[in-house]
């Protein structure tokens, strides 16, 4: 697999999982480029650099030796650079940049702004060095989220709607012949709520009717259970009896007023009703078809070491 | 040169402003019964529960005597059905069982982007040429998939809908949610943004050669041209031209249009709450917020904290539930798996503490409301209640 492309529901932590699976991907020696798209400057916050520029830049350095750059793409940097290169109209680029017209092209046909987003990741993934080898082993993109993936890497349609021939159509169908091939995989990110869930099922659909390949679904934040599944039937049922929390309490040295032990009941009674919808909607994910990876949450939020362990996470899992 | 200005004490910064019992409560109830607030703007990054806290603030508002409309965005499904929100005719729907004793009412309505979009064009444009518009795929692209299009669109009905309520007495209160966008900011440039490209230098280039072919051309416009011409094809530049020749005459209402919706943020008679969740990600959007609604001059009315671990048993640290745990984990182990989850709390309550005071130390006055973490989602009328109440701390 050359192309990651990383999506997910605002909130459910899709660049965690893209910087997390990039990691994964570079561990044992390789070197991977992970990019985002957004503007957000979601990268740099989570790996504590400065914001990054429009230039690929080494982040970080994977376990046994792997290297991860990164980009932050900006769709008027990658046209200017587009011009220059196919055209090699700098001079030009420039011209049109100070009369606003990057600006209005970009903001007036939305697909034009998508194809030089995703037309930048197509460069990046095939670029080779001049002994043939691909400069980078696989790229990583952290893509716009669920609710706008489907259009947003469909940029052949909306291209086509625009320009009939020509060479930004040319570019489109480049762009769209890599989106569907089998060296692409479009993973998508939930959590294991109403609502992402929904959302998951749709953009499968989505993706699948425009023929673009699903990857994996990633379940992040997943709950460690603390209470087995007898122990939390047994406390929403409301048979746990007082008695048996003081003797525990009592047994560890605790103290054992009736606040505690409410207060006890009452946290487990949550823990038992949120992970039965959690089941409900993981029999949800599981009819999606896809392959599952499931990452856990991290008591102390994200941060570059927790990044570490969720790669791993991933790697056991096999998802890299 | 101004003189310098004299130093006022301003807000207290440093450690001792972070001490969180010194945070400013919002009190939210007081928001809702002001009669002089007629807009809630409730914004925030995505996923935060901006839908769910729209939603239920109208509610409440409803319950407690103010004619209220809700704008919601994308709203789950089955709470979207639960308000009645089947019907996507663009139009505001009474909200049925709501508690309508204090003499108050509850409208609903989702936003259809392309929709609104057609009316507005259909407004203002005879039928002949609003026909040619909306048929033109420029438009199609500009109106279904602009980046913008949706938070433009979402300000444009709370135009709209402001100016209805001032019409009628239908209506006394709009509660509006902002689209899930790429920066929570988005909505507050979409239509300065738009307006800004409208009246561009190349909006005017375009316009020349369909009004004067004659016209002489600069070196620098030839050069632009000639530019979109090799790149794009001749065909799709005539297609843009159509479309600003088109959209020509509607250009002047849609600035108007957007200066007039960027005031009405402005009023004294809006409040913006800025949802956020307790991670970091969440607070820092927050606080862009805050700091780009102060330097705006924008009302901000406070912070609504979401999905708050909350802890039931202040006393028992995770210290020692942990070691206790692992003491009766053999012979109690119920109990054990209980003492366990109380650790993870108020490991997680911690940390949130944490984030908090942080937030608080750069902005001591905002104040804030608190939602706890609810075991369940919320969709239904009996769920929003209940995130009302809460968020007043009842």
């Amino acid at each position: 697999m050359r192309l990651h492309i990383v999506t997910g529901k605002g909130g459910t932590g899709k660049t965690t999982v893209a910087a997390a699976l990039a990691l994964a991907l570079a561990a044992g020696g390789r070197k991977i480029l992970l990019c985002e798209a957004e503007g957000r400057q979601g990268i740099a916050q989570l790996f504590d650099v400065a914001p990054l520029p429009y230039e690929e830049r080494r982040i970080a350095v994977a376990p046994d030796g792997g290297d991860l750059y990164a980009l932050a793409i900006d769709p008027e940097e990658a046209l200017l650079e587009y011009l220059d290169m196919y055209y090699k109209m700098r001079r030009a680029g420039r011209a049109l940049d100070r009369f606003g017209v990057i600006d209005f092209a970009t903001t007036i046909a939305p697909g034009l702004r998508d194809v030089l987003l995703t037309g930048k990741v197509y460069e990046a993934t095939r670029r080779r060095r001049p002994a043939k080898r691909f400069v980078y082993d696989a790229v990583v993109l952290d893509a716009p989220p669920t609710g706008r993936i489907a259009r947003f890497l469909n940029v052949n349609k909306e291209v086509a709607g625009l320009a009939k021939v020509g060479p930004i159509r040319n570019q489109g169908d480049a762009i769209m012949s890599l989106m569907r091939s089998e060296r692409t995989r479009i993973h998508l990110v939930t959590v294991l709520e109403e609502m992402p869930v929904q959302e998951t099922g749709d953009a499968i659909a989505e993706l699948r009717e425009a023929g673009l390949p699903v990857g994996g679904v990633v379940i992040n934040v997943v709950r460690r259970p603390s209470l087995d599944e007898r122990a939390r039937t047994a406390i929403a049922d409301d048979e746990v009896p007082d008695d048996a929390v003081r003797a525990g309490l009592v047994a560890a040295g605790l103290d054992d007023k009736p606040q505690v032990i409410n207060g006890l009941l009452a946290e487990a009674r949550d823990h038992a009703e949120r992970l039965a919808l959690e089941a409900e909607q993981r029999r949800v994910v599981d009819r999606l078809g896809q392959p599952i990876f499931e990452l856990p949450q991290l008591a102390d939020g994200i941060d570059l070491g927790g990044l570490y362990e969720l790669a791993a996470d991933l790697r056991d899992q096999g998802m890299a | 040169m101004t003189a310098p200005k004299r130093r006022r004490p301003g807000p207290r910064v440093g450690p001792l402003a972070a001490r969180l019992n010194d945070i400013p409560r919002l009190d939210v109830d007081a928001l809702l019964a002001d009669r002089g607030v007629r807009i809630i703007v409730c914004c925030g990054s995505g996923g935060v529960g901006k839908t769910t806290a729209s939603a239920a603030l109208a509610l409440r508002a409803a319950e407690q005597g103010r004619r209220a409309v809700v704008l919601t965005i994308d709203p789950a499904r089955r709470l979207a059905q639960s308000m009645g929100l089947t019907e996507l005719d663009n139009v505001p729907r009474a909200v049925r069982d709501v508690d309508e004793s204090s003499g108050g009412r509850l409208d609903a309505m989702m936003l259809d982007m392309k929709r609104t979009f057609d009316e507005v064009v259909e407004a203002h444009a005879s039928p002949e040429k609003a026909a040619q518009i909306l048929a033109n795929p420029f438009y199609q692209a500009l109106s279904s998939s602009f980046a913008g299009t949706q938070e433009y669109m979402a300000m444009e009905k709370l135009g709209q809908l402001h100016r209805d309520a001032k019409a009628g007495d239908r209506w006394d209160l709009i509660v509006v949610d902002t689209p899930p966008s790429r920066s929570a900011l988005d909505f507050l440039d979409a239509p300065e943004r738009l307006s800004s490209l409208l009246d561009g230098r190349l909006i005017r280039l375009l316009l020349a050669p369909a009004k004067g072919p004659t016209r002489m051309l600069s070196v620098g416009v030839r050069v632009v041209t000639n530019a979109i011409n090799k790149v794009l094809g001749t065909q799709v530049l005539r297609d843009v031209q159509t479309f600003v020749a088109a959209f020509d005459t509607l250009f002047g209402g849609f600035r108007q249009r957007a200066e007039a919706t960027y005031a009405l943020l402005k009023a004294k008679e809006t409040a913006f709450v800025v949802v956020a969740t307790p991670e970091s990600d969440s607070l820092r959007e927050a606080a862009y917020f805050v700091e780009r609604l102060s330097r705006d001059g924008m009302p901000l009315a406070g912070l609504l904290l979401n999905r708050v671990t909350i802890n039931p048993i202040p006393g028992l640290t995770f210290e020692q539930a942990t070691t206790a745990a692992e003491r009766i984990a053999e012979d109690h182990p119920v109990t054990a798996g209980m003492l366990r989850l109380h650790a993870d709390r108020a490991r997680s309550v911690a940390r949130e503490r944490r984030l908090r005071r942080r937030f608080a130390a750069a902005h001591p006055r905002v104040s804030t409301a608190y939602v706890p973490t609810l075991p369940r989602d919320v969709h239904d009328l009996a769920g929003l209640r209940e995130v009302g109440a809460l968020v007043v701390g009842a």
